[in-house]
């Protein structure tokens, strides 16, 4: 019985990963054949980019505020203060300035879009789009998977760059240290590996977003309580998907950049 | 607004004596053609073994309780839902194996209206109407003057600019016409158009639907559970001239207008109004009375 279960469970996750890696790929292809749908892109790109600014911009302010708190007591023990703005640039810009965006916009993004392609699936609406002889992952994933792509990118910049803020915020009126040490430190202590390691991470996690939304929208099952469901997946396993590439990628990052 | 339109409420027709079986030939060139078509999800087959044909000009009548694979036998013919056996042919193109890519042209000369509508909430009635040809980049001006004259063949012009939401449900049915007819379709699918409408409301939609059959003579498969609509559809036409429907002559049914029967997905009849009155099949008589 037991073993029942776990064929059973073991099947559905291969059946899940392979549903999965057939739509992400067919969205992606999307975007090199027509009809494009720039219009929906844009739209798209407002509401991931543009609404999910308040969130990102309070969320890397006051995280690199507290980095600078933390690391000022941790530093001051070996006198080494002066480096606060150092610590507070690279651990932003190299891990919590993506790996946090990517958080915060997958709560706001993967959860809406799962549940808006989720209640358009119980209410027949994408099958009448079906019906219309429209492709609705042309129509309705691909535009949101470049717009949350694109989005994230610039999303990261905006982080990172609030983040030093909260950071230099917190150094100079709260720890009352030399604001122009702080920057010059945050500035000359950054290489291009490490803007190109923040960089390209926001481009998975863009991508792991807006398939994973999409995907537990549009597979979604039993009326308004499958929509719920579909929203917890797709919030919850982007969520982790995110910080396991967050990993994978630092991982090959560093090896790369190490082997320059 | 009123759902209600200036035609008569037709009685609980029954239809009389007809002179000759009119059950439904083998068709030399179907438009939609079930061979041997059978479907299941993770359980017990919801349909097996259904063949059929819909003939040009032919409107079929699909009978059958609540939850007996009718939705999903309509949506196996626009190739919505892939069958697990058997062949379904649309235009004559065998679509149970067809690339979804392929499959979209072809959908574009069906309509199919949805049993609650399936209107684009985001979108305004004109938007919603107007889908495909919007994808299709036609004029602006050319969409306005099609829908107009689409959303005047379901008596809803005035709702042009509203969005579904501030329409009744049988309104967003009437709506979910215009959008299928726009296009003058090839194939008509109605999904229980009138299914949780009240009798005057459902009177106006089967109105509409026997309008469209019998001034542009589009076939189409019609999903009900409601033995008053399929008979008033067999019994009445639609009178161009005064704009309304009006009954046939007493004995007369509409020769182009057929049943099929579902029982557990299987399809147990196939035929005339007069062959289903007819019929001994314990669950066609039960289902009748």
């Amino acid at each position: 019985m037991a073993l029942d279960t776990v064929d059973r469970t073991a099947k559905q996750l291969v059946h899940t990963v392979q549903d999965y890696s057939l739509f992400a790929y067919r969205a992606a292809m999307n975007l090199f054949r027509p009809p494009r749908y720039w219009p929906e892109f844009l739209v798209q790109a407002d509401i991931i980019g543009w609404g999910s600014t308040s969130i990102v911009l309070l969320s890397g302010f006051f995280t690199g505020g507290v980095l600078a708190l933390q690391s000022a007591a941790t530093l001051s023990a070996f006198g080494a203060t002066a480096i606060t703005g150092r610590f507070v640039s690279l651990t932003m810009i190299r891990e919590l300035g993506p790996v946090l965006t990517g958080v915060m916009v997958s709560g706001r993004n993967a959860s809406s879009m799962a549940s808006e392609l989720g209640s358009m699936v119980v209410t027949e609406q994408i099958d009448a789009m079906r019906a219309l002889g429209v492709d609705p992952i042309r129509k309705l994933v691909t535009p949101r998977l470049f717009a949350c792509i694109s989005m994230l990118f610039f999303l990261t910049i905006l982080a990172d760059a609030f983040g030093i803020l909260g950071g230099s915020f917190v150094t100079i009126f709260m720890n009352h240290q030399d604001g122009t040490q702080y920057f010059s430190t945050a500035w000359e202590s950054l290489r291009y590996p490490d803007v190109i390691q923040g960089l390209v991470k926001p481009l998975f996690s863009g991508f792991i977003i807006a398939s994973i939304g999409c995907f537990y929208g549009m597979r979604t099952s039993g009326g308004t309580e499958g929509v719920g469901r579909s929203t917890i997946d797709a919030v919850v396993i982007s969520s982790v998907l995110i910080i396991v590439a967050d990993f994978l990628l630092t991982q090959v990052l560093l090896s790369l950049f190490s082997s320059l | 607004m009123n759902e209600t339109s200036a035609s008569a409420q037709p009685g609980p027709a029954q239809p009389g004596p007809m002179p000759q079986n009119t059950a439904p030939a083998a068709i030399a060139n179907p438009i939609v053609a079930f061979r041997n078509v059978a479907i299941a999800f993770d359980g017990p087959p919801v349909l097996q073994d259904i063949s059929f044909s819909v003939g040009p000009e032919e409107t079929r009548i699909l009978l059958g309780p609540a939850g007996v694979g009718k939705s999903v036998l309509l949506k196996l013919t626009n190739g919505l839902l892939r069958p697990d056996q058997g062949s379904i042919l649309l235009f004559g193109n065998e679509i149970t194996t067809m690339p979804e890519q392929k499959l979209f042209p072809l959908r574009t000369r069906t309509g199919m209206v949805f049993q609650e509508g399936a209107l684009f909430d985001s979108l305004t009635v004109r938007d919603n109407v107007a889908y495909q040809l919007i994808g299709e980049r036609v004029p602006d001006d050319e969409i306005d003057r099609r829908v107009r004259d689409a959303l005047r063949f379901v008596e809803l012009e005035e709702t042009f600019s509203l969005y579904p939401a501030s329409l009744s449900g049988g309104m967003r049915r009437r709506v979910a016409i215009a959008r299928a007819l726009i296009r003058q379709p090839e194939l008509l699918l109605y999904d229980s158009p009138t299914g949780g409408l009240d009798p005057v409301t459902s009177t106006t939609i089967i109105e509409l639907v026997m309008k469209e059959r019998d001034v542009y003579r589009t076939p189409s498969i019609l999903v009900t559970h409601r033995l008053q609509d399929a008979f008033t559809l067999c019994t009445h036409r639609f009178d161009a001239e005064q704009g309304r429907m009006v009954p046939l002559p007493k004995g007369q049914t509409d020769p182009n207008t057929t049943f099929l029967m579902l029982e557990e997905g299987r399809l147990i009849f196939d035929g005339s109004i007069h062959d289903l009155v007819r019929s001994q099949n314990p669950f066609v008589r039960e289902f009748l009375e």
